[in-house]
């Protein structure tokens, strides 16, 4: 891990996703044992909310759950606001239900679109899968602002942002694991680390994505197996914060220790070929996103896109 | 007739019963009422005392729940205490002191007072979002400590002005007209005899007030205040976080044991309002005898 | 030397200092209408922009609040139901306790039982409400669940029974001061007829003190609709509008709250909403205050 030998000072501020907040967290702890003169913050708004403040210069970096989308590319060609896209972790949107849910043992991703697709008829259980029992679905997800959202959304159900609205939605992943942990008919989504730091509350429902139901661990996330919801995650740096030397310095710090806290937090840390691809982008600037469309691509091309 | 008294008499204890009852339910339900706020001091108190040491109050926060501490948030809440001190005081003493001392009581008089009354019942949740348009979007401000003691000072603003009201009040009218005979003006009146006689309550009051602004959440996480923070504000534009907005993380976080850290928040905050109100009420009995 | 006799004091001399000095004061003191007038212009400028989005029939009738999807549907009586339900909760446990309460420290309290529960109280009242959601969070909804496991973690029962214990106070502390205000003669004509003190506190004093305690009943209840802290932790974020206490449900407060949550961007439909629905919380408060002042002032008894 690289230390600065000089006492920076400066601000850093941070906002975005909460599903990369753990992640951030972590960094801003770990950095301020470092250097303890540079005030880093994380806020929560959400991805959405995140990119809102990026572009609209309010914030250096923004945790991002999923890629930039178009929109956002063209509203910073038109705000003249550059981006350098560096991928941090890999995450295996994990799918949950409360403990004591004894009848899923895995759901596949058809019965996940019914569930959640705008318009669902879905009220219970027994509505999902015959022989299932007739007790109410309740559900709990991130809103509209997540990345998480987004990426569920656009994975499960074709579009980014198609979902039926009659859910607990909350950008605060803690309150969706405290409503899901209390609720027996629950079944809820968001990003792994929230699963792996409660464990003893939550039960992980293993997804069948065409190849048999597969459960998100270290490896089916990093082979691909966890499919389709393994995703990579992302911070997006503003390359004019970069010339303040503690940006840089954080910026460089995060990705040296990302393999070791991701994995701290719950997520899987990326091959070193690709965080050595992201120090570099930092190193050259490098601008634009490797994502032309809103599409998300599994782990494989992300060795490719960092090239 | 032995009768009628009878029935008379039996009337009474009927009656005198009843009102003994009457008086045995008020009070066991005065008694309900603060056993079940006993309850959740206590309640809190076993939460977190655990979790009180001087590590805790000497730490930031942590994503390890032993690692973490309010420093931050405890010294975010001193920041605020002063900086709201500074606003509001001379505002709302100032406008007291006009209303009371000098205004000719005509219709803009009493278009103020009604102002007042108005905006003490106003939601604290109003001036957040007030706080939000004004100070951290209107005048850029942004997450600044300076945005939340402006939003917290207007939210305490109409506290002062009638606590300070309530205790000019109570200046007798001979200390004025001794003042007047001598030739003072009304300003030299009010700056030289009034203010200091009714200094006790209006401090008092403003210890009040003052103890509300602390424990308000609402409007600060409106203002964006609810964000990881891990060092001490510097200047007062520099971003922050207080006691309630970090007790409220703690306790949206699912694991037990940031629950009991949140306890443990809740117990200095206690402690720091409790110690604002007994110095309020101390003050207030002291004062009460003097002018009689 | 000026002789006393040559002063003119029927001119009125001007002191310019002590005119600059009355008119900062003055400026301070209309400090506190301009900020009303900002809070209105505010509230509206921003609700404008939202109901030419949205109509307002569709606003204020609408059942379904998703503001936030597609397709958006902004009914705001969802919302306004939760308010509602906790409120009402909050009020059904609250008044009959207050006022029973007040009678207890007004009527029968001894003069030291007194000096000790009316400071508790008083400090009791002053207990922030982000306490009341902690203890909500990890008192209450656990023992309710225990009563009824078919209660959800996040329900309008624990949200309305935590808001219920803190506007006890409040009625508590102003019936109590309403029903003290009541002069001593009257207590002592009643008795004097050989009234019971039942009799006494039912037919006499309360009656009397009426106004001050209904007027207590509308601040509490203003206080229980604005209240958030509590109800955004306890009470869920789900806009619910059935009739039921045993789930989760979103107030109008709980939404600004949890929208917002850390900051909203501004411009767009989303940042308009919040206006939208804090100008309705703002409107109501402001109409319960209003009226609990003019009964105040219109039915107060006045004596001797």
């Amino acid at each position: 891990m690289s230390v600065s030998a000089e006492q920076l000072r400066g601000t850093v501020s941070l906002d975005g996703s909460s599903t990369v907040f753990p992640i951030s967290e972590a960094v801003a702890e770990e950095f301020l044992a470092v250097q303890p003169r540079v005030r880093v913050t994380v806020g929560v708004s959400g991805t959405g909310g995140g990119f809102k403040k990026f572009l609209a210069g309010e914030i250096d970096i923004n945790d991002a759950s999923r890629p930039i989308k178009m929109k956002e590319v063209d509203k910073a060609n038109e705000m003249g606001i550059g981006y350098i896209e560096l991928p941090v972790a890999y995450d295996g949107l994990s799918v949950v239900v409360n403990k004591k849910n004894t009848w899923v043992d895995h759901l596949t991703v058809a019965e996940l679109s019914k569930i959640w697709q705008p318009g669902s008829t879905v009220t219970n259980w027994s509505d999902v899968r015959a022989g299932w029992p007739e007790m109410k679905i309740r559900l709990y997800g991130p809103g509209t602002d997540s990345g998480t959202f987004d990426y569920f959304t656009e994975t499960i159900n074709g579009k980014s942002g198609a979902s039926r609205p009659d859910y607990t939605a909350n950008e605060d992943d803690n309150a969706l694991v405290q409503g899901i942990s209390g609720d027996e008919g629950s079944l809820g989504y968001f990003g792994y680390a929230y699963y792996a730091a409660n464990q003893d509350k939550l039960k992980l429902v293993p997804i069948d994505g065409g190849k048999g139901p597969i459960a998100p661990t270290q490896t089916t996330i990093n082979n691909g197996t966890y499919a389709p919801l393994s995703r990579p995650i992302f911070i997006y740096v503003r390359p004019d914060a970069l010339d303040r030397k503690e940006v840089r310095a954080f910026v460089d710090f995060y990705i040296d220790s990302a393999a070791m806290l991701a994995s701290e937090v719950g997520y899987i840390p990326l091959p070193d070929a690709v965080y050595a691809g992201a120090k570099k982008r930092i190193e050259v600037r490098e601008l634009g996103t490797a994502y032309h469309k809103d599409a998300t691509p599994v782990s494989a091309n992300l060795l490719d896109a960092i090239k | 007739m032995n009768s009628d008294l009878k029935l008379a008499s039996d009337n009474i204890k009927a009656r005198h019963r009843k009102a003994k009852l009457f008086r045995m339910f008020c009070a066991g339900v005065t008694w309900m009422g603060a056993g079940l706020l006993a309850i959740l001091l206590i309640q809190v108190t076993v939460d977190g005392i655990k979790w009180l040491d001087y590590q805790f109050l000497t730490s930031f926060p942590s994503r390890f729940p032993y690692k973490a501490g309010i420093k931050s948030a405890l010294v975010g809440t001193l920041w605020l205490i002063v900086m709201i001190a500074m606003v509001s005081i001379p505002i709302g003493v100032a406008t007291a002191l006009y209303l009371e001392e000098l205004s000719r009581k005509g219709k803009f008089a009493k278009l103020i007072e009604i102002n007042i009354s108005n905006l003490a019942g106003v939601p604290s949740i109003v001036y957040g979002i007030i706080g939000l348009a004004i100070f951290v979007r209107g005048l850029g401000l942004e997450r600044s400590l300076l945005s939340g003691a402006l939003t917290m000072s207007l939210l305490i603003l109409p506290v002062i002005i009638i606590a300070s009201r309530e205790a000019i009040k109570t200046v007798p009218m001979s200390i004025r007209q001794a003042a007047f005979a001598l030739g003072a003006t009304r300003w030299q009146t009010a700056w030289a005899h009034v203010l200091p006689a009714s200094f006790p309550g209006i401090l008092t009051g403003v210890i009040l007030a003052l103890s509300r602004a602390i424990g308000e959440t609402a409007p600060l996480i409106m203002i964006g205040a609810l964000t990881y923070v891990a060092f001490l504000p510097e200047g007062p534009m520099d971003s922050f976080t207080a006691l309630p907005i970090q007790i409220f993380n703690w306790v949206s976080r699912p694991q037990q044991e940031f629950h009991e850290l949140a306890a443990g928040g809740i117990i200095v905050l206690l402690i720091v309002l409790l110690t604002m109100n007994a110095t309020a009420i101390f003050i207030r009995q002291k004062t009460e005898k003097k002018l009689q | 030397m000026q002789l006393a006799r040559d002063v003119d004091i029927t001119k009125k001399k001007v002191r310019w200092g002590e005119w600059m000095i009355e008119s900062s004061l003055a400026i301070c003191a209309t400090i506190s209408v301009v900020t009303t007038a900002v809070i209105i212009f505010i509230l509206a400028k921003e609700s404008m922009g939202f109901f030419q989005v949205v109509a307002p029939t569709d606003f204020f009738f609408g059942t379904s609040w998703v503001p936030l999807f597609e397709p958006s549907s902004y009914g705001v009586l969802p919302l306004l139901w939760g308010t509602l339900l906790i409120t009402f909760g909050a009020a059904l446990f609250a008044i009959p306790t207050g006022l029973a309460s007040a009678i207890y420290l007004s009527e029968y309290a001894s003069p030291k039982t007194r000096s000790i529960v009316k400071p508790v109280l008083e400090v009791l009242a002053g207990i922030p409400t982000v306490v009341y959601g902690y203890f909500a969070l990890t008192f209450v909804t656990p023992l309710l669940r225990m009563l009824m496991p078919e209660l959800q973690v996040f329900n309008a029962l624990s949200g309305a029974i935590v808001v219920g214990i803190m506007i006890l106070t409040t009625i508590s502390t102003l019936s109590d001061n309403a029903l003290r205000a009541v002069p001593d003669s009257l207590r002592q004509g009643a008795y004097a007829l050989g009234a019971t003190s039942y009799e006494v506190t039912t037919r006499v004093v309360v009656p009397a003190g009426l106004s001050g305690v209904m007027a207590s009943f509308l601040l509490a209840i203003s206080r229980a609709i604005g209240e958030t802290m509590a109800v955004t932790l306890a009470a869920g974020a789900t806009p619910n509008l059935s009739f039921t206490f045993l789930e989760s449900i979103q107030t109008m407060t709980a939404y600004i709250v949890q929208v917002s949550m850390g900051d909203t961007p501004a411009g767009g439909i989303a940042y308009q909403t919040l206006f939208a629905v804090a100008a309705l919380l703002f409107v109501i408060t402001l109409i319960l205050n209003i009226v609990s002042q003019w009964i105040l002032s219109k039915f107060r008894e006045e004596y001797e």
